[in-house]
Order: structure tokens, then sequence, then C-alpha cells
């Protein structure tokens, strides 16, 4: 390859922007170092391949300090840590990247939100040795809420862990459990020693049981074009192009969506439409145009269009509203006064707002929501606003180029809050379905998975199945545990052999095969209420061995409690408040375990419990759910 | 027809960004100014301006800061393009102390700096009253750059405060200033010096043929090259100079910048240099070896 085809190939390469989080104690400097620096050698060896009698240079075996490299400010060189936003550069073959390093200190999450807020991707580092700790939460909480398609953990140190798979694992088992509510689509896991420059630009052999991407290759390849949204057209006005009377275009960057020549346009807020005459730039005249182009569009008709002012198409326009729900971060030094008109920059609109209401506060280290008064530094809430005119928006998930706005100090001009737009009918809408989940669904699968339905409702989806003789006092225990369960806070489905035969088996009667066919399909049911989450109760003579070993198999053995209320016939027979056996004795019905049909004494049963003891019998229950985290799971 | 490709390349994205910047800043000051150092990172940065609001004329007028010093070939470049290109160009220097005699091998590279350069670019500023100012400083450059917001506050002393910077998130840009405060602009903040030469060989962009390697009379000052430019250098440190394969990383005042040795005489020689360079452009610049962190100092003064 000549050296012009290789810099024309070079410069066709595309941009990454990634964030790093964690603290000064993790390694993130050494980490970058070695991206930065590490990749350089790679990068320069490539191209000295290039040339036959190139002099190459050793570079190994320099022993190189990678965090002094990346030291900034004096300040910060005093204190030995970084407090703000840095940007670094690096480069290989097959891409570009840009890296926001910011520090993990509570009282940055300003910078981090900052940082944050242009990236593709964050790499979130963990000291394998401390695992998930509650900085690595915070973290990640703020890459969700500036919607980060793509994280990937570095589980860094992991030479201090003896390379061990098991604590990896356990780390990244700790992480998914937390990170799933958050709906971070894509997230991978790195185990690596910066240090020793493991997993960082080259695999390492102390890890052979890893089979992933080092960070490097990892970095290099992800696809992030898709990321960007093509679908909604939003063009918002910067500035009007005059060079002559007659002409005038409109000069802006393309926030989202494609616009073509011809393509018919409405501008907002006057709602007059027309159609793109030309797409006009210094180079060329494209006939097309997509984010993050900065354009200058021309219009057929002469229509007044002046900054601010948003070019859509009439068939896909944003909500146009001067209220709306959005999410805060508190910036500034001085805590909020709900009585200041702030100064709003939103696409290239300003205009003023005020907060209408604070909902709710969220505590980034727990993610639970409290309520507050006023906002603080670093503080991030949920409020709704209202502007001194319309806005013409997208909610921020949707969109992060019109669902993004800064607050401005009318007084001391400071960026005092920057806020992302809720979609306000999102929790009536369904969200559009993704590819996965498609497949999701035609395989039969539900969209929320188990971890999260079992931290909703705080219990394990389980059937307690309690068999015993007719008048053994089943029905008695299972009512009872109901109860108590519900008023405790479970959230329970009961079955026992009277309901079900009312209506789902009303054509079964009590002969072994029907028996076995009426239990066959209580089992299905409670399997099905299991996959949703429920914790079920069930009260069924079940005599049979074989069938309920059925049922277990059909539940699943390990969701499958079977409970045993031992009691002999007389204590039954005194106990029957249904007449079974009376009717039995006279010869009215047949099938009747311990009249004229067996009943298996069960051999592998979770819990045997005394059907004459029955003040202790609810209390067992409790103490045996606790035991093995049922109810309640944590 | 073509399926139509969404695929951006780096350079692209990044004119893009420097594009939108720039017409942010024209939209919403009142007074820019763009200010124009005849290096190749301010012939990137004319370049970018002219884009942004082609077919229309730039809207603001370019400034540059005579030092005096300057080599004679970086004079000659800039009057002719301003010529050739029309650009509405205003050139300031400190007056008082070029007619005192103010040089660095008269005062030191300090007192230089500071009188011919910052006390210049200040005066020049409040002489026009500008309220933004466009310069050319990439984060790439220095350790001190790296923290740079792209919108950079400066008060009405044009001080910078590193402590107390403005968020900036997204790129939505905090442009309100009270009279008398002012920004610096850096619109091309996430290019580095390989994507400044790469977009100058793709845009085929005229630069001050001293960024060409050529043999030229230079004396070796401490390992820096410095270039014999004109009879102002003293007698007995011109007696020492030699001819030598030379060309500028960067280019400031002569008697301040050292040049590095290359055989690098065509633009595709100069990218592929950079693609292998180990040491930061900044090590040509002599003024930054004064005293520790000078480059943080002299901004906080209100330099660049």
């Amino acid at each position: 390859m000549e050296i012009t085809e290789f810099l024309d190939q070079d410069q066709k390469k595309d941009l990454l922007r990634l964030l790093t989080a964690g603290s000064v104690d993790d390694g993130k400097s050494t980490l970058i170092g070695r991206l930065l620096f590490d990749s350089k050698k790679l990068y320069e060896d490539q191209l000295s391949a290039l040339e036959r009698d190139s002099k190459r240079e050793g570079h190994a075996g320099e022993e190189i300090d990678y965090a002094l490299l990346l030291d900034g400010l004096k300040a910060e060189r005093e204190q030995g840590i970084t407090i703000d936003v840095a940007y670094r550069y690096f480069s290989t073959a097959k891409r570009k990247f840009i890296i926001a390093d910011t520090p993990g200190h509570e009282q940055y999450t300003r910078n981090m939100v900052t940082g944050a807020s242009t990236a593709n991707l964050a790499i979130i580092l963990i000291d394998a040795r401390k695992g998930v700790i509650t900085q690595t939460k915070r973290h990640t909480f703020l890459v969700s809420l500036l919607g980060i398609k793509h994280v990937a953990l570095a589980v860094n140190k992991m030479d201090l862990m003896d390379y061990s798979e098991e604590a990896y694992n356990k780390i990244c088992d700790d992480y998914k459990e937390f990170i799933t509510p958050l709906g971070i689509p894509d997230i991978r896991f790195f185990p690596m020693s910066a240090l020793k420059g493991e997993n960082v630009v080259d695999l390492s052999d102390k890890m052979p049981w890893y089979h992933g991407k080092s960070m490097l290759e990892y970095l290099e390849t992800i696809h992030i074009t898709s990321d960007r949204n093509f679908e909604d057209f939003r063009f918002p006005v910067q500035y009007v192009v005059r060079p002559g009377h007659d002409y005038r275009g409109f000069a802006g960057k393309v926030s989202s969506g494609i616009v073509k020549q011809g393509d018919d346009i409405m501008v907002l807020p006057s709602g007059i439409t027309s159609r793109i005459k030309e797409i006009v730039t210094y180079d060329d005249s494209p006939s097309y145009a997509f984010p993050p182009q900065s354009v200058t569009l021309t219009l057929e008709n002469e229509v007044d269009v002046s900054r601010g002012d948003m070019l859509v198409h009439p068939s896909n326009l944003p909500i146009i509203s001067r209220h709306f729900e959005a999410m805060l971060v508190w910036m500034d030094e001085k805590p909020m006064d709900l009585n200041t008109q702030f100064l709003i920059k939103h696409t290239t609109n300003n205009t003023k707002a005020r907060i209408d209401s604070i909902n709710h506060m969220v505590n980034i280290n727990t993610l639970e929501n409290f309520d507050a008064k006023t906002f603080q530094l670093n503080e991030i809430g949920n409020v709704t606003l209202t502007t001194a005119k319309p806005l013409f928006f997208d909610a921020y998930k949707k969109n992060r180029q019109t669902g993004a706005f800064i607050l401005i100090d009318p007084r001391t001009h400071h960026t005092v809050a920057v806020g992302m737009i809720i979609d306000k009918t999102s929790a009536h809408q369904t969200h559009r379905i993704t590819e996965v989940e498609l497949q999701k669904v035609a395989n039969g699968e539900l969209l929320i998975d188990p971890v999260q339905k079992e931290k909703r409702f705080n219990q394990k989806a389980h059937t307690l199945w309690i068999t015993g003789l007719h008048g053994s006092g089943k029905n008695e225990l299972a009512y009872t545990l109901y109860r108590e369960l519900f008023q405790q806070g479970a959230t329970i489905i009961l079955l026992d052999g009277k309901s079900v035969r009312a209506g789902l088996s009303r054509e079964l009667d009590y002969s072994p095969s029907d028996r076995a066919e009426h239990l066959r399909r209580v089992a299905h049911m409670c399997r099905l209420l299991n996959d949703q989450g429920m914790l079920v109760i069930c009260s069924f003579v079940s005599p049979d061995n074989a069938v309920r070993e059925q049922i277990a198999e059909i539940i699943g053995p390990n969701k499958f409690h079977l409970i045993y209320l031992k009691a002999n016939l007389d204590f039954c027979i005194s106990n029957d408040q249904y007449g079974i056996y009376e009717k039995a004795n006279r010869g009215e019905i047949q099938h009747i375990p311990g009249i004229d049909m067996q009943y298996d004494i069960p051999q592998n049963t979770q819990l045997t419990l005394n059907a004459m003891e029955k003040s202790h019998q609810a209390e067992t229950v409790f103490q045996y759910l606790e035991k093995n985290n049922i109810y309640p799971a944590s | 027809m073509n399926k139509p490709s969404y695929h951006i390349n780096n350079l692209r994205e990044l004119e893009a960004e420097s594009i939108h910047i720039i017409r942010e800043v024209a939209a919403e000051f009142e007074n820019p100014v763009m200010l124009y150092s005849i290096g190749k990172d301010s012939s990137v940065m004319v370049r970018l301006a002219e884009k942004a609001f082609y077919p229309g004329k730039v809207p603001f007028p370019l400034m540059h800061i005579d030092s005096k010093w300057k080599f004679s070939e970086m004079t000659a470049f800039r009057d002719k393009y301003a010529k050739e290109m029309g650009w509405n160009l205003i050139v300031h220097y400190n007056k008082k102390a070029f007619e005192e005699g103010v040089g660095p091998y008269t005062h030191g590279s300090k007192v230089h700096t500071d009188v011919m350069k910052t006390q210049a670019l200040l005066e020049g500023l409040n002489k026009y009253k500008f309220d933004a100012a466009f310069g050319g400083a990439r984060r790439d450059e220095e350790k001190s750059r790296a923290k740079e917001r792209i919108y950079s506050f400066r008060d009405k002393f044009h001080q910078w405060d590193p402590k107390n910077q403005r968020p900036e998130l997204w790129d939505i840009y905090n442009a309100k200033v009270q009279k008398g405060e002012s920004i610096r602009v850096f619109p091309i903040s996430n290019w580095t010096e390989l994507d400044i030469w790469q977009y100058i060989r793709l845009e085929n962009i005229p630069i001050v043929p001293l960024y060409y390697a050529k043999m030229r009379l230079v004396v070796n000052v401490d390992g820096n090259f410095i270039l014999v430019d004109d009879d102002r250098m003293p007698k007995e440190m011109a007696a020492k100079a030699e001819m030598r394969m030379i060309r500028f990383r960067t280019l400031g005042c002569y008697p301040l910048t050292g040049a590095i040795e290359s055989e690098a005489d065509t633009i595709e020689k100069i990218v592929e240099e950079m693609m292998t360079v180990t040491k930061s452009e900044r090590t040509t610049r002599v003024i930054d070896f004064d005293q520790e962190a000078s480059m943080e100092q002299k901004k906080r003064e209100g330099y660049f």
C-alpha cells in the first residue's frame, strides 16, 4: 500500500466518544494511559510496516508513569487528583477516540454528567478487590440518566485477585442485578489488569477462561452509527444566511432524522409548509443530509424563518408545548430558588422558564425517591416546568438533541441546571419493541425478567403444595397462610380443589385418571402464575406419588415445595366438614383415599406438619418461607 | 440510485461540530472576532468559518495580534491571503511597547510574551469591544487546555478561573455575559494536531511554507533550532548559524519557536510524521518552559 492510500483510508475512520468513570484508586488513569500510549505504538507499527527499511524504535521496557502523563492543572497536581472533565484523544488504524475523563467523587457529579452528555459509551471501572460499591451504582445511574447506550464494566486489578474467574463472575452477577432495571441496552464485561496491561490492548494468558475481546478491540469494533436517531427529522435553525436580497439559506445542524431535496417540510411554530429546494454546503449540494451534519437549507417559497424556528416533516412532529416534565441535575453551588424566572436554552431557542413543582428527588446511591423543597448542588430530581413560549421537543430517551436543555440564572448567568425531558405520555404508551424482544415474544417469553419481578414483589415465585387426606385441615392451613401473607404484603394466589373443580375441572370426577388430569391442569396453572411472579398456595389431596412427581416436574422441582399434613384416618373423619367419609361409607361416592383407594404417604416433603397441632402449622410454614428467602425475598 | 449512507468520518464529524459552534457564536453575540495567528490551526479555523456561512460571507472580522517578532514569511503569507480571499482583517500590535523596543533578546521571553502578546491581545479586544473571540486552541495541545470549555468565560479583566468554569453539556452553549465580560471560543477544541494536518491535506488549505522541511539557516540553542529570520538576532548568536533540513511544527515569534529536523517536504510526509511522532508539539515552544505550569498561568492572566 502506498502512503497516500494509507492516508486516504485513515481519514475515513469514524469517531467514538467515550466516558471513563471510577475513583482515583481504581486504576483509571493507568487504563487511560495504556489506551493512549500502547495503542499509539500499535498504530505506529502498522504504519512503519508499510516501509521496508523502517526504523523501529524500541518501546519495550520503557517504564511509563501513565497517571503522571495525564495529570492536568496545577491545583490538581497539588491535591493529587483530577477535579474536572479532561478530554483525551487517541487514534488507532480503525477508529479515532475522544475520552472524557471524569472523577469519581460525589461532589463532582456535575462533571460526570458533563462528560456523559456527549459520550457514545461509558467505561465504568471497578476494583476487583472491592466489587460493586455505591460509587459504581452512582456512576451507572448517571450514565443511564444521560442516555448512554453502551456500558463496558472494567473489572480491574484482577492480578490482585489471582485472576479468579469466580471472583469476576460474582462481580458481574452483582452488577447485572443492579443494572437491569436501568434499561441500558448494551452491557459488556472485561476482566483486566490495567497496570500489567492485561486485556487492555492485548488479551492476557493469565485469564484463559475469558473468551471475549480486549478492551481496545471492543472499542474499535462496537457499532454506534445506529445509535443516532435517523427517523424524526428535526432541524433547529441557527442562523439565516443572506448573501444577497433574493437568497435566504437556513443554516443549522441536522439534530435527527434525514432530510432530502424535495421533501415537504413544516416550519415551527408558524406551521407554514414548503419544500426543500436545495441542501447547500461549501463543498457541494448533496441530495440528502443526516445527523450530525451542519448544512444550509433553502426552501422553494419565500417563507419567514428565523433563528429558534425548527424545520420538520409535516407527518412527524415533535411535541409543541409550554409545559413538560424533566429530570433536572442541579449544577450550581447556590441552591435552587423556586421563585427564580430562569433563562432556558433548548436547541437554538432562548426563553424564560419557571419550575412549577418538584415532583420527587432521586437518591443516587440507592435510587430511591424522596421529597424535597429545593435542589442543592449535584442533586437530581423530577420537575414540572412552564416556559414563556412553546418549545418543540421530544423525550430525551428518543432524541438526545431535542430532549435536552440548560437553565441559566438570570442574574449570575451561571449554568445552574441541566435537564432531560421526560415523555409525559410514556407511562401510558407502549414503547417500541426491540429486535431481541420480538424474538422473545415469538418464543412466548415475557419481557420482564424474573429478577425484576422478584424485586418488585419481594418474593420468590414458587408454589407451596399442601397434600393430605380429606379432613386433615389443608384448606384451613392454606386459607390462613393466604390471609397472613397477604397482610404482610405478599402477592399470592390460592388454588384449592373446590374452586378449581367448580369451573376449570367441572367435567372431571374423582377417578384416578380424572384426578390426574385435574391436577395436571392445576400444575400448569401454577407454572403460568409463577412465571408472572405470583406466589401460589395449593391445597389438594393429591394422593398419588407418581402424580405429585409429575406436578413437581411441570412446576419445576426448585419452585415446588411439598407440605404434607400428616393425620390418621380417625382424626380426618372427625374433622370432616363436607361429610365425604359418611357418603363414601354409604357407598354414594367412590375413589376416596383412605376408604377405597390408597393415599401414598409422601417421602420427599419439604415440610411435614402434624394435623393435630393446628396452632403451630402456619408459624412453621412462615419460618420455612423466611429461611429460604421465598417470602420475604430480601 | 445508490443506497444512502449515513456514516460520517471523524474529520467530517469534527467539521460539523466546529461549524455548529461558529454559527452559534455569530448568532448569539453582538460583536465577535476571530483571532488569526497565521498558523495551521488558524488556517483551518478560517476555512471552517467560510464553510459555516457559505454562500454568504463570514460575518465577523479576523484579528491578528502582531508581536512584531513573527517570522517574515508569516507576515508575507498573511498579507497575501487576506487580500486574495477578501478577509476583513484587523492587525493590532502594542504600539507603545514596540516603540520602546520591547523584544525577547533585550527583555527576555517572559516580558516579551506578556507585553507583546497578552497585553496586545487585551488591548485589541478592548479597543473594538469584542464580546466573543474565537481562538484556534486545541485540547490536545497542552495539559491545562485538556480541561478548557469550548465557550471559555472571561471576566472584565479577561481572566480565566479554572475552578469556576460553567458546565457545558451536549452542544448547548451558555452565551450569556454581562457588559464588559466576554468569552473565548475554541471551535476546534476536539481536533488533534494529526486531524489538522489530515484536514489541510483533504481540503488543500494553504499554509505558511515554514511548515515544510527545507534547508534553512538555523542556530542550535539548547537543542532548539532557531531560525535566523532577520538581523535583530544578536550577532554572536547568528555567528553560530548552520544550514539544516528543518521544518516548524508550530509558528510564533521566531526567536521563541524551535524547528525540528525533518525530511517532510510534502503534506503527505508531514501527516506520516505526525502519525509516528511521540513528542508534544508544544515542546518546540520555548516560552512554555519559563516556569512550572506556565500555560495555565498565562491563561489565568488573559492569554489564550
